[in-house]
Formats: structure tokens, C-alpha cells, sequence
């Protein structure tokens, strides 16, 4: 009797099974121009950036059939994952969502799809409205287009507004000023818990974003002449900028930031600063535009209404480019100065965006690019950079003139302004600062700059060694992949149309 | 007559028949080890072979995918006397007093030793030239610590990976013969203690990393209260070089100790009473008893579990990555580390170039070991 109900119980529990195997492996398909085709995406780990594709993956499923995978890396593992998936030939990716500073890789390979004629032909995408810098620079490589926008990066500085209007202080012009400001309130309670707080919050954690942050202070000594100047290269011999007054200049204010802000500062991550400002711990801090929206998230922040945002700052002296030498700012030499002040907005990164696997069938293309179109398209895209956690900023113009949707997300209409406005000053300014775009822009920033940065940081470098070896070391890239070739991609990179 | 036929069908039988069997015979061992070599061979030989020419050549990218070129031993190059040396080598700077005399003291204890074997009775030529050149090896490496840590120099990620090795390695064994000498005897807990001192070996060496970074910021966290109760809450273990690679060492220390408590209290238990009897019978002293009976009879697992623990930390990259990822600078770097690093930006010529440095490396001081320490040891016991 037992042994009976013991295979019947087996059999029931078999049958169970076999039940949920079939049913547990997708949802009903629904019905759609796409149904039957699932999406690799992949991106960092976030939870920035895959929040907004992983919420909204479910409705574009309903509306077109195509289920939508979203696999997350670690950020610093990105670009070789990606890389090695295509030069493999493995193709698992479908999609990617990544740094468009990566094309100057991808695309001389022929790994990405030409989305030239998809974007014109996609009214829903509304791709006039996205501001002319995103489409133009971060969309498009050597004329044609091949990603989607789906963020909007300019650095910023950002202040607590509170403490400087009731000390009588204006937000830093130059990057004297910040750090002028940022001594002034370091050690100084500023959210009232009793404990001594921050001048500045930055991040320069090593093998992370942080270099970003010293080339935002750099961009003020090394570019004044407009975009097509560059920052990083001299455009007639491909010699890097790095070794120079300018650069010194630079280098002598991100070590001071650097010892004006929380002890563990060099082993903080944008996720330790952000944290840091919105919890009310310090006056100031450089970052993309996740501040201005994590200030108003009620669940972490004690700042709403309290934070400006602001161009970031300048030089009132610029790098003579023949001499190397740091001068004061004339109308020649800086045309584009505000105030006798030249600023260099840096569009570091250039922008989360969505590219295609050109390797792959055309079914699976379409419904990527509709999947990325839909992540893109106004009515997602306006909700998604109100919101701190999706780590998407601002970048079409309907998001800069309906204040609607940021008001919805708890700024003030006045916050708003301040946030955006900083923004648009940036986009605006005939002077901002291209990211690299060059073959294997990683190694030159992520590997070579990154390191001497960290070296340099912690002591292990005087300011000299650190800019001969950034120098050296970037020379020895340019050479290895080939000096003609490298300038002819950098000075492509700098032809904007606007 | 019918004998002769029969006789003579079984003699005509039998050769075709056994050399077919016999041949069979004879090659079924290999037949029946070939599935496991093919899988070392895939999965061990063949990989390394391809990651030495990866080592000879730098990736290019190009219309169509990513290419190989050949070129030689420049990644080598750059790591020895290159671009690269003082991130791999380190920042040599002119000895100091303290220095030198640290040098001598190890010079003459390689002299001394050399000199010993030289002179001692089972002396050979091969055993002479091979620990001339051990000597030759172990003193530059000994000259390369002392002159980036004794020195204003500055270390790089080998000789971090070095004092990594050395550091935890002795302190692990030290701290885990202490816990099983205590797990031994016959105290009320003993097999609580046991599960609990093996926890950390089962964590996964990123959680270790996450938790010990959590542990290490003075300024939130779950010792928050601590470290602002003895007024360290704006003390930074990770801003400082030796702050972090102790902080990096404490963890490591942490995880694998249980390692090598299992090894040794499972070579503790096994030790015969009869010894310890005699022992106090002869009325040694605790003291003598652990040095005299119970250290030597635990050698063997000792210098098996210390080879094992050797070899492991040497590769020793989840705590410095999650930690600080390098930092400060390139302080707490190993050598995987560095190679990860750099493979992440497409240099993976570079890369497997350090991990052949480090397999080179490692290769020395396991046959050292093995040779000169644990084939004694095992002779010994």
C-alpha cells in the first residue's frame, strides 16, 4: 500500500513539475508585431540606467510581444564585455545601452547597425526634439547614426543653497571659488545631527567615474577657443594636452578638493557622494545631473529645495597653446568667456544611449530599435529623467521647457529652473567640451588617466611625474594603434554640426 | 591421431587470437586515462599555450572584428624595463641604513644555508647549482622588497602581492595552529567553535570584500559607534597605503585561516595519545611537548596546507578590487588585479603577460618549497 502511494505521489509530483516547466518559462505570449522575439539587453549594473529599461520592458512586452531581457555588468567590465561578445563573434546582445564614446570601437569593426534612416523614418521617436548636441555628437559617428539617446550628460556643480544665500555667498564662478567655498564649510555642521560635515563631496574612487571629475576642472585651462579646440590632443600632431600649466593648474585643484571633503574621499564612488550631498553633509559637489533629481526624492533626501545647480566653474586663465603657459583670458584668447571667466561645460561620457547588434536578424532589429525608440520616445523619456533612481538626465527640448513634469516629481518650479537652467547654459555654450572619442578611448582614460590620478592623489606622484606619465603613456597608445589614424578619428570626432 | 589434430588446431588457434587480446591488453590503460587527459589538455594545456601567444601580441581592432599581431616580448619589455616598470617593479629609490642592514641580515642567512648544504654530507652538483640559483633569485627579490618598502620608493603590484603572500600566509598559519591546538582539547563548546571558526571559508570572497569595506568606513556603518566612541570616526583605514593593504590583509587573514584550522586540527586528532603519555612520563613541559612531539608530527599536513595556502594567495584580487579597488594610488594592487585592470581596456597582451610574470613567480616559489622544505619535512616524519 505504501509503495503505491509512493509512486503516486512521485507521479503527482512529476507531472507538477513537468506543469510548471512549461508554463514558468514565459508569460503568455501576447499578441504583436514583434511576438515571439526576446531582447538581450545589456548595461551596468546600476541600479541606475536598468531600473527605467527593467520597469518598462513589461508594458512595451504588452504593447508589441517582444519579451525584453535586461543583463547588467559592473560598469568597469562594460565595455570589454560588449567588446569581447562582438570581436567573438558570440553575439549574445542584442542591444546595448552604453557610453557612445565606445563608437570610436565599435563602429570601425562594423559591429553596430547604421540607425541613420530608422530614426528619420520613426515619428514616434521625435528625434528634432532631442537637443541638437545629443543628436549630433553622441548619436552620430563620422556622420551617420547609430545610437538612440537616452540621457543627457553634462557635469555640474552643485551647491547648497540654503547656506550660501544666508552667508551672502554667490555660487562659484571659478574653480578658485569652489574651492574658496568649500574650505570655508569644511568641518562645519550643515545638516544639524551635531557632526562636523564637508566643504566638497566628489567622487575619486579609483577604477570608477572619478576622472571624469578632474578632466570637468581641466576643460577650463585647456579649451577657450570653442569645441572644435578639443581638450584632450593638439589637433595638428595628435600630443596630448596633459603636460602643461593648464594641466597643473587642474591638477593643483583637484588635489585640493580632494582634502576638502570626507576622510575616505579617495575610496568614494558617485554613489558615496551623491549620498553624501543629498543627506545634507556637504555644501558642494561636481556631478552629472542625478543630484538635482535625487534632491528631491523623498526617500533619501534631506535637501529638497535647498540645492542650485550651477555651470560648472571656470578660469580666468587659460593655456597658451604655443607656450604651454597659463595667461590671462582676452577677447582673443577666450572669445566665449562670461565675465572675464572662461567655462568649459564637459559633456563627460556623452550620454547613456541604445545601439543595435548589427550581426543580428532583422526581426531582432526592429524590435530592439522599437524597444529603444520606446525607452526614448517623449512620453517615457520625460517621466524617467524626473527620477533620481533611473539615472537618466535631461536631454530633449521638451524637457527643458515643460517645467510640468519636474514640478509633478517635487521640485519647486524655482529648483527647476535653477536645474535646468544650469543645464541648458551648458548645452548652449559654444565652448563645451567633447568627450574622447577616439579608438580605445578606455585605455587613454580609463586605464592611463585614471590611474596617474589615483597615483597622483594619494601621493605616490608629484604633479610633474603625474603628467609625464599620462603623456608618455598616451603617446605610447597613439603610437601603438597608429599616430595618423588616431588624429584623423580625434579631429572627426571634434566636427560637430549643429 | 585425433591428439595430434586437436593439438595441432589449438596451435593454429592461439597466435592469431592472442596478440589480438594481448595488444588490446596492453593499451587499454591509455584508452581508459584518454577522456581525462583530452579535458586537461582542452582545459589546462591548450589555454595555457594561447594565453603565451596572447602574451607575444596586442589586440587591434579593424573593419570586421579584432585581430592578434605579434610582437614578440615588448609586453614583457614594458613590464621589466618599460612604461610599465615601476607600476609592475616599483619606485627603487638608494637604500637607507635600515635597508642595508635588513639585506645583510638575509644575504647571510642565504650564505649561511648555502654554505651549510655545500659542506654537508649528502651535497650533490645538481643540488648545489640549483639552490645557487634559488639564492640568486630569492636575494634580487629580497633587494627589490627591501629598496621599494624600506626605501622613499614605492612598491609595485609584485612586491604588494609579495608582502600579501608572506604576510597573510604566516599569520593565517599561526592564528589557525592557536584555534585548533584550542578546538583539540577537551573544553565545553568545542564543536560550536568548530562550525563557527569555519564560517568565513564558506562566504564568497566578494561578500568578505563588501563586508569588510563596510567594516573599515569609520564614518557609517555598523561599527560607526565604535570608531566614534574612541573619537576615530574621521580616521580612513583605505586613504592610506599601509591603513589599506592592512585592511586588505586583516580580511584575507579572515577568510582562509579556517583553511588551514581544518587541516591541521584534522592532523592534531590523529596523533596518537601514547606519545603525549610519554611525554609527561617524562616529565617534558607543555612547551616541550608542542615542540618536541606535537610540532613534528603535524609537519607533514603543515607544509602540505602551507604550499595549498602559498599557492592560492598569490591570486589574491576580490578583497583588493571590492575594497579599493587598487587604491589609494596603486597601493593595495596584486598582480591580478593589475592584469584585470589593464585587460579591461583591451590590453590583453599586457595582461596575460602579468599573469605568465605571475605564473613564473609562482612556478619558483612552489618548487622551492617543494624541494627544499617539504621533501625534507615529509622525510623527517
Amino acid at each position: 500500500m505504501s509503495r503505491n502511494l509512493g509512486r503516486a505521489l512521485v507521479s503527482l509530483a512529476g507531472a507538477g513539475l513537468l506543469i510548471g516547466a512549461c508554463t514558468l518559462g514565459g508569460t503568455t505570449t501576447s499578441s504583436g508585431r514583434f511576438s515571439g522575439v526576446t531582447l538581450r539587453v545589456v548595461t551596468f549594473t546600476g541600479p541606475q540606467i536598468a531600473e527605467p529599461l527593467q520597469r518598462r520592458a513589461p508594458d512595451f512586452q504588452k504593447a508589441t510581444g517582444a519579451k525584453v531581457q535586461v543583463i547588467t555588468v559592473p560598469m568597469s567590465d562594460l565595455y570589454q564585455k560588449i567588446l569581447t561578445d562582438f570581436a567573438t563573434k558570440t553575439n549574445s546582445y542584442d542591444a546595448m545601452v552604453f557610453d557612445p564614446q565606445w563608437m570610436g570601437d565599435y563602429v570601425p569593426a562594423g559591429y553596430l547597425e547604421d540607425l541613420t534612416d530608422r530614426v528619420k523614418k520613426d515619428s514616434s521617436l521625435q528625434w528634432n526634439d532631442i537637443a541638437p548636441f545629443f543628436r549630433d555628437f553622441s548619436a552620430t559617428y563620422k556622420g551617420h547614426v547609430y545610437t538612440v539617446p537616452l540621457d543627457g550628460d553634462f557635469q555640474m556643480a552643485y551647491y547648497r543653497k540654503d547656506l550660501l544665500q544666508r552667508d551672502g555667498l554667490k555660487p562659484p564662478a571659478t574653480w578658485q571659488d569652489y574651492i574658496d567655498i568649500a574650505r570655508r564649510y569644511q568641518g562645519k555642521d550643515l545638516n544639524g545631527d551635531g557632526k562636523p560635515d564637508f566643504g566638497s563631496c566628489v567622487a575619486m574612487k579609483r577604477s570608477a567615474q572619478s576622472y571624469w571629475m578632474f578632466l570637468s576642472a581641466a576643460a577650463a585651462y585647456l579649451q577657450s577657443q570653442g569645441t572644435s579646440q578639443g581638450a584632450f590632443f593638439n589637433t595638428a600632431n595628435m600630443q596630448p594636452l596633459m603636460s602643461n600649466q593648464g594641466a597643473a593648474a587642474a591638477l593643483d585643484v583637484y588635489k585640493q578638493i580632494s582634502q576638502l571633503g570626507p576622510p575616505d574621499q579617495l575610496n568614494n564612488d558617485v554613489g558615496d557622494s551623491r549620498g553624501a550631498f543629498v543627506s545634507g553633509r556637504c555644501a558642494l559637489s561636481i556631478d552629472w545631473g542625478d543630484i538635482g533629481t535625487l534632491a528631491i526624492d523623498k526617500s533619501q533626501s534631506t535637501v529638497e529645495d535647498k540645492v542650485g545647480a550651477v555651470i560648472l566653474p571656470g578660469s580666468k586663465r587659460v593655456v597658451d597653446r604655443s607656450t604651454g603657459a597659463l595667461v590671462d583670458c582676452d577677447s582673443k584668447l577666450c572669445p566665449n568667456a562670461v565675465n572675464g571667466v572662461n567655462h568649459a561645460p564637459f559633456a563627460a561620457f556623452g550620454g547613456w544611449s541604445g545601439a543595435i547588434n548589427k550581426a543580428k536578424p532583422q526581426n531582432v532589429k526592429d524590435a530592439a530599435f522599437a524597444f529603444l525608440s520606446y525607452m526614448s520616445a517623449p512620453a517615457q523619456s520625460g517621466e524617467d529623467v524626473t527620477l533620481g533612481r533611473t539615472g537618466f538626465n535631461p536631454y530633449r527640448t521638451s524637457q527643458f521647457t515643460n517645467l510640468g513634469p519636474w514640478e509633478k516629481a517635487g521640485m519647486s518650479q524655482q529648483a527647476a529652473k535653477d536645474y535646468l537652467g544650469a543645464i541648458e547654459a551648458s548645452l548652449k555654450s559654444p565652448n563645451m567640451v567633447l568627450d574622447l572619442r577616439v579608438p580605445q578611448s578606455a585605455s587613454y582614460e580609463g586605464t592611463s588617466l585614471d590611474t596617474a590620478l589615483a597615483q597622483f592623489l594619494a601621493g605616490e606622484l608629484t604633479a610633474d611625474q603625474t603628467m609625464k606619465q599620462i603623456t608618455d603613456q598616451w603617446n605610447q597608445k597613439t603610437d601603438e594603434i597608429g599616430r595618423s589614424s588616431q588624429l584623423d578619428a580625434y579631429k572627426a570626432s571634434l566636427n560637430v554640426t549643429r | 591421431m585425433s591428439g595430434e589434430a586437436s593439438t595441432r588446431s589449438v596451435a593454429v588457434a592461439a597466435p592469431w587470437r592472442r596478440p589480438l587480446s594481448a595488444r588490446l591488453d596492453r593499451f587499454a590503460g591509455p584508452v581508459f586515462i584518454m577522456p581525462a587527459v583530452l579535458v586537461i589538455l582542452a582545459f589546462s594545456i591548450f589555454p595555457l599555450l594561447a594565453s603565451l601567444y596572447v602574451s607575444l601580441s596586442r589586440l587591434s581592432l579593424s573593419a570586421g572584428g579584432a585581430q592578434l599581431n605579434f610582437v614578440g616580448l615588448d609586453n614583457y619589455r614594458k613590464l621589466l624595463v618599460g612604461i610599465d616598470r615601476t607600476h609592475f617593479l616599483g619606485l627603487t629609490e638608494p637604500l637607507t641604513p635600515v635597508s642595508v642592514a635588513v639585506l645583510a641580515a638575509v644575504y647571510a642567512g642565504f650564505a649561511y644555508l648555502l654554505v651549510r648544504y655545500a659542506r654537508g654530507p649528502g651535497r650533490t652538483a645538481v643540488g648545489l647549482v640549483g639552490r645557487v640559483v634559488v639564492v640568486v633569485v630569492a636575494a634580487a627579490g629580497a633587494w627589490l622588497v627591501a629598496d621599494t618598502i624600506l626605501t622613499t620608493g614605492r612598491p609595485g603590484t609584485l612586491v604588494v602581492t609579495i608582502i600579501y603572500v608572506g604576510v597573510d600566509v604566516g599569520v593565517q598559519y599561526l592564528l589557525a595552529l592557536g584555534l585548533a591546538l584550542l578546538v583539540v582539547q577537551r573544553l565545553p563548546g568545542r564543536r560550536f567553535f568548530r562550525v563557527v571558526f569555519l564560517l568565513p571559508m564558506m562566504i564568497t570572497p566578494v561578500g568578505v570584500a563588501y563586508l569588510f569595506r563596510m567594516l573599515t568606513d569609520t564614518s557609517k556603518g555598523p561599527l560607526y559607534p565604535l570608531w566614534a566612541h574612541f573619537g576615530l570616526a574621521d580616521v580612513s583605514w583605505v586613504s592610506s597605503p599601509w591603513g589599506a593593504r592592512l585592511a586588505v590583509m586583516i580580511g584575507d587573514v579572515w577568510q582562509w585561516t579556517p583553511f588551514i584550522f581544518i587541516v591541521l586540527l584534522a592532523a592534531l586528532e590523529s596523533l596518537p595519545v601514547e606519545l603525549y603519555e610519554a611525554a609527561v612520563v617524562d616529565g617534558a613541559s607543555r612547551w616541550q611537548t608542542f615542540w618536541e612531539v606535537t610540532f613534528p608530527q603535524i609537519l607533514p599536513a603543515t607544509s602540505t596546507v602551507v604550499l595549498i595556502r602559498l599557492i592560492e594567495a598569490f591570486k589574491i584580487v576580490d578583497l583588493p578590487n571590492i575594497l579599493t579597488n587598487g587604491g589609494p594610488g596603486t597601493a593595495t594592487e596584486s598582480l591580478t588585479l593589475h592584469a584585470y585592470t589593464i585587460w579591461r581596456s583591451l590590453d590583453i597582451g599586457g595582461s596575460a603577460a602579468i599573469a605568465y610574470m605571475l605564473l613564473f613567480v609562482v612556478t619558483f616559489v612552489g618548487l622551492t618549497y617543494m624541494n627544499l622544505f617539504r621533501r625534507r619535512v615529509t622525510a623527517m616524519a
